[in-house]
């Protein structure tokens, strides 16, 4: 202890290390509290649940309501939940931003690093910088004052309206809206890790393939591309996270309403509303006073966690191969 | 899509005229195959798309927000009105956005850089290392919404009453400027650490061995030679930080009430707003929203407008930081321009 105190240099070395070591752990153990808490919050609406909690079956506005309505009394809350159409929304609306972001990632990837002129290239940096900065919340803003109205009114016919109005209402925050939205946001980062691999592609690869006679594009496509797959990978991973944990945007534009759309009904399906686990949070944020409407959305919360802590290991092992190549990306 | 490369010449034979570049006939797009110059056209569709969707909303905003911002929306306290004439401005929106930023950077930087200089100097032990290393991307990649319903659970503990208010029956409320700008630090600091860590591990070793030599002990080192040369690094991941921060709404809902004004909590004034509750500009946006209670399209497009602003000039900084770093001598490496994006993602490596 005294080694510790004491004055010399010596001992303040070692105060500076420690100093800094309790505060990785510091760290450390906020994160594990993270996931302790929340699955402690959690477990009562998974254990009363069983495993349904995760199918399908009611809606599950009106499960929220039973609970916001219940007893009161801790021997008679209410838990039943089924949780598949927040889930299914998820899905939904992660998948499908994520299927386009990458064929629209990939190309402006591809635009960037290799077909760009210098100046167009110079110019498109802060345009991927500044569309990934814009807060969710300005986009959310966009999507339900200038998006949503246009699509209600254009695209949505009456007859549209009145074939499903006994399930669902229409109106123009829906799925493809907000899928549209997300596809924006997720896009830039994309394109920054697809771009980043494609710029360390050694040099010497490309420039053999060129030797060979083979053309710009198709040096691209078959060797630049090909190199960065696991990148691509990486990038798909990691904007799934992204998208799964969007809340407040979504919670804007995707109709807001715990429903379960249904791909039998072709064109229709794009235009019911969805409403994502996220979403579903900030949606009964201000019901969080009651303990199993908290305890459910901790619940949510803890299968977000689960997904984004598997989807960060996969975004991370998909990079692998690419340090076999001694790339670093 | 079978590549038909030119056949090839064979170093004995006569290269065919018009295959090699010695000949001075360069890879043109107009003679790739049909399907080659479809792709090439798309790439470029997609690229100019996206310059036009970035360019899109920032006019939208421009022309929305010029047309309702009033300078006095910036100098009136909110009211709670249905009344469009008298809802006030948004003062306390933007305050409690200078505040929020302030008191998560303010514990973020420091966490950060501290980290980050752990990380990269000592590192010991090894597995501590590498789980820190961990969890710092975990936090990367986690929902904010995910990180305020878990600082609703730990700041509602009694043992922490003194960063929020505590309610006449006891329990601790657990939102307030200090307990949300603790949760918003948490997002800032895998940009801080990022950041910092990617530039520390660039400085030369040789750097490092002079001022051994010279017989300055290893946290002198880092304290007067190597924190000194990453400042611009340090300024960038911290300017990203506040970016992330300024733009999250989950936090500011969940865990700082999303009032309208700012709402103290009693005491000494500074302290009192602290611990209070509050909102920022995006719960303001929120609030306004066909989404929210206020419902005030005009409103909630200034407030948008004034947010996107605050975003372009960190845009702009962070840009000029980049610059400055490279201008600087620190080596930055083919793909470091990307790395802002990149920058405290979990696909930092």
């Amino acid at each position: 202890m005294k080694s510790l105190l004491g004055g010399g240099a010596a001992a303040a070395e070692r105060r500076a290390e420690l100093a800094l070591r309790a505060l990785a752990m510091g760290v450390l153990v906020v994160i594990a509290g993270i996931a302790i808490t929340v699955f402690t919050k959690a477990w009562p609406s998974f254990a009363h649940n069983g495993i349904a909690w995760f199918g399908s079956g009611g809606d599950v506005d009106t499960q929220f309501n039973a609970m916001i309505n219940g007893s009161r009394d801790p021997a008679h809350y209410v838990y039943h939940f089924r949780a598949w159409p927040l889930i299914w929304g998820t899905l939904l609306t992660s998948g499908l931003a994520v299927i386009f972001g990458m064929v629209i990632s990939i190309l402006a990837a591809v635009f960037v690093v290799e077909l760009a002129p210098a100046q167009v290239k110079r110019a498109i940096d802060p345009v991927i910088r500044l569309l990934a900065g814009v807060p969710s919340v300005v986009y959310g803003l966009i999507g339900i004052l200038a998006i949503a109205p246009w699509v209600e009114h254009h695209l949505i016919s009456n007859q549209r309206k009145r074939s499903v109005e006994y399930v669902v209402q229409l109106t123009g925050a829906n799925l493809s809206v907000a899928t549209l939205i997300l596809t924006v946001m997720i896009v830039p980062i994309m394109v920054a890790i697809i771009a980043s691999a494609l710029e360390s592609v050694p040099r010497t690869w490309t420039e053999g393939s060129a030797a060979l006679g083979v053309n710009r594009w198709r040096t691209t496509w078959r060797v630049s591309l090909r190199t960065v797959r696991p990148a691509i990978v990486a990038a798909a991973v990691l904007a799934t996270a992204r998208a799964l944990g969007e809340a407040i945007m979504l919670a804007m534009v995707a109709g807001s309403r715990g429903f379960a759309p249904n791909p039998l009904d072709g064109v229709t399906f794009f235009f019911e509303p969805v409403r994502p686990l996220a979403a579903t949070i900030i949606h009964y944020i201000d019901d969080l006073s009651i303990v199993p409407v908290a305890q459910t959305l901790y619940a949510m919360a803890a299968v977000l966690l689960v997904s984004c802590a598997l989807l960060s290991l996969a975004g991370w092992a998909a990079k692998q191969p690419m340090k076999r190549y001694g790339i670093r990306a | 899509m079978a590549s038909a490369p030119q056949a090839l010449p064979s170093p004995l034979l006569k290269p065919p005229a018009g295959t090699i570049r010695a000949s001075g006939k360069r890879d043109s797009v107009s003679s790739w195959p049909l399907s080659d110059r479809v792709a090439y056209v798309l790439c470029w569709t997609v690229g100019i798309g996206l310059c036009v969707v970035a360019g899109a909303i920032v006019l939208f905003m421009f022309v929305k927000g010029l047309a309702y911002l009033r300078p006095s929306l910036l100098a009136e306290h909110p009211s709670p009105s249905q009344n469009q004439a008298t809802s006030g401005g948004f003062l306390d929106p933007i305050e409690g956005t200078l505040l929020l930023t302030a008191v998560g950077i303010a514990i973020g930087a420091p966490v950060g850089v501290g980290l980050a200089v752990w990380m990269s100097e000592y590192q010991r032990p090894a597995w501590l290392a590498r789980l820190v290393e961990s969890g710092v991307e975990m936090i990367a990649g986690a929902p904010s919404v995910l990180l305020a319903m878990f600082g609703l659970v730990l700041f509602a503990r009694p043992a922490l009453a003194f960063l929020s208010q505590t309610s006449a029956g006891g329990s601790v409320f657990g939102r307030s400027f200090l307990t949300a700008g603790a949760m918003m630090s948490l997002l800032a600091l895998p940009l801080v650490v990022a950041s910092t860590r990617e530039a520390l591990m660039q400085v030369p070793g040789h750097v490092r061995e002079a001022s051994y030599a010279l017989g300055k002990t290893k946290a002198t080192t880092i304290r007067k030679v190597l924190l000194p040369s990453v400042r611009p690094s340090i300024a960038n991941g911290v300017t990203l930080g506040v970016g992330r921060i300024v733009g999250d709404t989950a936090i500011v809902v969940v865990l700082l009430g999303a009032t309208i004004r700012l709402e103290g909590a009693g005491g000494a004034p500074g302290l009192s707003t602290l611990r209070g509750t509050g909102g920022t500009l995006t719960s303001y946006v929120l609030f306004n929203s066909p989404a929210g209670e206020g419902n005030a399209h005009e409103k909630a497009y200034a407030a948008a407008f004034v947010l996107l602003l605050m975003v372009l000039a960190l845009n702009v900084v962070v840009m000029r930081l980049n610059s400055s770093r490279a201008s600087s001598g620190e080596r930055l490496d083919k793909s470091s321009r990307w790395r802002a994006l990149r920058g405290g993602l979990p696909w930092i490596r």
